[in-house]
């Protein structure tokens, strides 16, 4: 069978439980709406724009900060694993810094910032940048020191072996670096949305709060979906290809 | 500059080893790696060394490449001292080092794409001529991992030449392939080296490797790494590995390698 409908024909059989469990009438449908239901919400807040104006305003918040924090992640990765002092300095800082779940953040950035995209923008960055400096940096250790002596004996030196050896062969770990940093960020900055308000856009985050603001299931799940397929298509759209292309060259597939 | 004259060939150059002298540090220990080590090579002249593990050969083709230094004595490449890393001395090391990221073209394209004075169809051309030339002509778009061990050492060689040094330094690049890839590359290797005059200097484990490949064979001995003999493998090319003359080279060197150090095993013969 091919695996697309498989897949389809999964979701179809779980949404038919879900309606039939909602039938039965064990929960309250205050709790537990029907799917119906929901696809109303969805439907609704599609067609009078709220679903994608917040889609877009969350968005926009997240790929900002998120390529702010790798733009600035990756030369500070090289620069800790080339200069000692850096390692010992700001290696450390970001060791120390990455354990810290993102969400603590919120709380500095909204007092440092007040209510402002400032303060999300600080929040997705600080999700992104010390998993990037880190996976950027242990890729770059772990190079296997005879590809730089080849190029050495090649004439490549300085910035050249950087750019053609040192990254192309970190990418394996840049790339997970990458996508830890994604999952930082986007948890971080849902918390964000869902703990403030920011009057310059409302952002899924804040649809959710609403949502139980105003005890309505139907538009909670349904946010809760959104997230959920967004998750998926950033992880199919933009790692599916790296991860691919990683797989061809190094000979990793599973 | 055409790709006519670029894979012309460059005239191989004189390599002379004089008094070199190299200790590491390694956890408060010094290893005496090489003891006024001296050899000179001749121009196009292919040089094997040979010795047991330990002895510093790795660490004296290190020193001519310029990846290292040495602690005392210099190494002179038709007349000029060596200090850095070049492209007239270009290196082939025993595990592969080519690059995973990129396909075997462009692996053999990466030291050309550095040399002034090609432009990129020509440079193409010319790594096409090398990849045809260890004939892997077939598998340019290939990836690395898709490579047996033999062709991978193939493409390396591809990679070394491409440059079109003046010298070949070779860290046994054999060492992990099975008895029949090795003996087609010892046929393959001395075919391009007729064609393509280089010096080269040939690392290996293997006495009999090292008589069917070099003219001229260098024992070294470890504790400190040092030359004790030399032995001239006067024999017609392109040589067969099984033949008797051959053999008889092979124990001759043996004999004297087992005199001077270590258990027999660890030659093979
Ligand atoms: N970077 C290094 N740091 C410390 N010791 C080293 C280093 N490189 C080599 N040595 C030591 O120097 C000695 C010579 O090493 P070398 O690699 O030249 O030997 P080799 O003859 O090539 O051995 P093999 O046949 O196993 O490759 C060894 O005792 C080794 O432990
Ligand atoms: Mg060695």
């Amino acid at each position: 069978m091919n695996r697309t409908l498989r897949a389809a024909l999964f979701f179809v059989v779980a949404i038919a439980a879900w309606e039939l469990l909602f039938r039965a009438g064990i929960w309250s449908p205050v709790l537990v709406p029907s799917p119906l239901t929901v696809g109303r919400y969805l439907g609704e807040a599609l067609i009078d724009g709220t679903l994608w104006d917040a889609t877009l305003v969350t968005m926009r918040r997240l790929l900002l900060g998120y390529l702010f924090g790798i733009a600035l992640g990756l030369p500070l990765g090289l620069f800790t694993a080339r200069y000692r002092l850096l390692g010992d300095t700001l290696g450390l800082v970001a060791l120390g810094l990455q354990t810290l779940p993102s969400v603590c953040w919120v709380p500095l950035a909204l007092l440092w910032f007040g209510q402002t995209e400032s303060a999300m923008f600080f929040v997705v960055v600080m999700g992104t940048l010390w998993s990037m400096i880190i996976a950027t940096d242990n890729g770059v250790r772990n190079v296997p020191p005879i590809y730089a002596r080849a190029a050495r004996t090649m004439g490549s030196s300085g910035v050249h072996i950087w750019v053609k050896v040192m990254l192309p062969a970190s990418l394996p770990f840049i790339v997970s670096g990458m996508k830890q940093g994604w999952a930082f960020a986007w948890r971080s900055l849902m918390a964000a949305e869902i703990y403030v308000t920011i009057l310059s856009g409302f952002g899924l985050g804040n649809l959710l709060h609403y949502g139980r603001e105003l005890n309505a299931m139907e538009q909670v799940i349904g946010i809760m979906l959104v997230i959920i397929v967004i998750g998926l298509l950033a992880d199919k759209i933009l790692f599916s290809p790296w991860e691919r292309f990683l797989h061809r060259r190094w000979g990793t597939a599973r | 500059m055409t790709v006519q004259t670029e894979i012309q060939n460059e005239t191989p150059s004189k390599l002379s080893v004089q008094h070199v002298s190299k200790r590491f540090r390694s956890g408060g220990r010094v290893v005496h790696a090489l003891a006024d080590v001296s050899l000179e090579v001749g121009e196009g002249e292919f040089i094997c060394l040979v010795g047991p593990s330990g002895c510093g050969k790795s660490t004296l083709l290190n020193i001519i490449a310029g990846l290292e230094t040495a602690d005392e004595g210099r190494v002179f490449t038709g007349g000029a001292p060596i200090t850095h890393p070049g492209r007239d001395r270009m290196v082939m090391f025993q595990e592969s080092a080519l690059f995973p990221w990129l396909d075997v073209l462009d692996n053999v394209l990466f030291g050309l794409a550095l040399k002034p004075g090609l432009s990129k169809a020509e440079r193409v051309e010319v790594a096409q001529f090398y990849l045809k030339l260890v004939g892997l002509e077939k598998f340019a778009r290939s990836y690395i991992h898709e490579l047996s061990g033999g062709m991978k050492q193939r493409v390396a060689l591809a990679r070394a030449l491409a440059p079109n040094p003046r010298v070949l330094l070779m860290d046994e690049p054999f060492a992990a392939l099975d008895a029949l890839t090795r003996e087609q590359l010892y046929g393959d290797l001395q075919r391009i080296w007729q064609e393509h005059r280089k010096t080269i200097v040939f690392v290996t484990h293997n006495v009999r490797e090292a008589a069917c490949l070099g003219d001229r064979v260098a024992l070294f001995s470890p504790h400190p790494g040092r030359i004790t003999a030399q032995f001239r493998v006067g024999l017609p090319r392109p040589r067969d590995l099984n033949s008797v003359e051959l053999a008889r080279h092979a124990t001759e060197i043996t004999a004297a390698l087992k005199g001077t150090t270590v258990p027999a095993e660890e030659f093979a013969i």
